[in-house]
């Protein structure tokens, strides 16, 4: 027996600690691995929320999820691997074309 | 014996979480990422999920995850370097996370009455197992979504193949 709102808090902490990470981090991989953290922690949101209410729709959400994080992660991993060949860094800071 | 796993399962998501957080090389961080991915497939699993646990493990653990660290490799990403850009994201970043996750567990602990508590595995009722009640739901009412989705990543697929081409 465990609390519903356990899995909650748990979740907050990783989405939290997603959140740092995207912050602090200077290297764009990182970056993108802590968004893919973030994804989780919201999946598990879903799936706790899910099995409180006796209903599927949630982890069919997740499942969806999970499909758009795929797609995500093949375009961006792209992008990555196409700025890095014209600007040869990885560091956010000089990826800075598009700032005024 | 829920209790035991999602304590478990729960501390060692969060410590690869900050392992994550405080590794410097991009490698230590996509493979931390992998310890956080399977301890929640085996939350989902004790949630009633079996089969969002096995596409956990296949799909983000199996299939992202090499394509990170594929990239991670291909790159020959190092170790990140301080900047000054990184020292104003500590002073902001740091307390803005840690704000964030006080006020959803204040949430979520004062609206704790309202929620209930869960037993181990699936019980979605009627004596349907969890996969079938996944697919029964996917192939019917989500029809339409679920053949959208097959075309978001056929256009993944050729926008990765595009973007990442060497110019002519």
């Amino acid at each position: 027996m465990v609390p519903t709102s356990y899995y909650l808090i748990l979740a907050a902490m990783l989405f939290s600690i997603g959140i740092a990470a995207f912050l602090i981090k200077r290297n764009v991989i990182t970056i993108f691995i802590s968004i893919e953290l973030m994804l989780n922690a919201v999946n598990l949101t879903f799936v706790a929320f899910a099995h409180m209410w006796h209903q599927v729709s949630g982890q069919i959400f997740v499942f969806f999820v999970m499909v758009v994080a795929a797609a995500e992660a093949a375009v961006g991993l792209a992008i990555i691997i196409s700025i890095f060949r014209t600007r040869q860094t990885l560091n956010v800071d000089e990826i800075d074309l598009m700032k005024l | 014996m829920q209790l035991a796993l999602f304590l478990i399962f729960g501390a060692l998501a969060v410590a690869g979480a900050l392992n994550l957080l405080f590794q410097r090389h991009p490698i230590n961080s996509a493979l931390s990422l992998v310890v956080v991915m399977m301890s929640l497939a085996v939350l989902y699993w004790s949630l009633g999920a079996e089969f969002l646990a096995a596409a956990q493990v296949i799909v983000y653990s199996g299939a992202i995850m090499v394509l990170f660290v594929f990239v991670i490799m291909l790159l020959n990403a190092g170790e990140e370097e301080h900047t000054n850009g990184s020292r104003a994201a500590y002073t902001v970043g740091m307390p803005g996370a840690a704000a964030i996750f006080c006020l959803l567990s204040f949430v979520f602990l004062s609206e704790g009455g309202a929620l209930k508590t869960s037993n181990i595995g699936g019980d979605l009722g009627n004596g349907v197992d969890n996969i079938a009640a996944v697919s029964a739901m996917l192939f019917t009412k989500q029809l339409l979504p679920f053949e959208v989705t097959s075309i978001l990543i056929l256009v993944a697929i050729l926008g990765a193949v595009v973007l990442a081409r060497k110019e002519q």
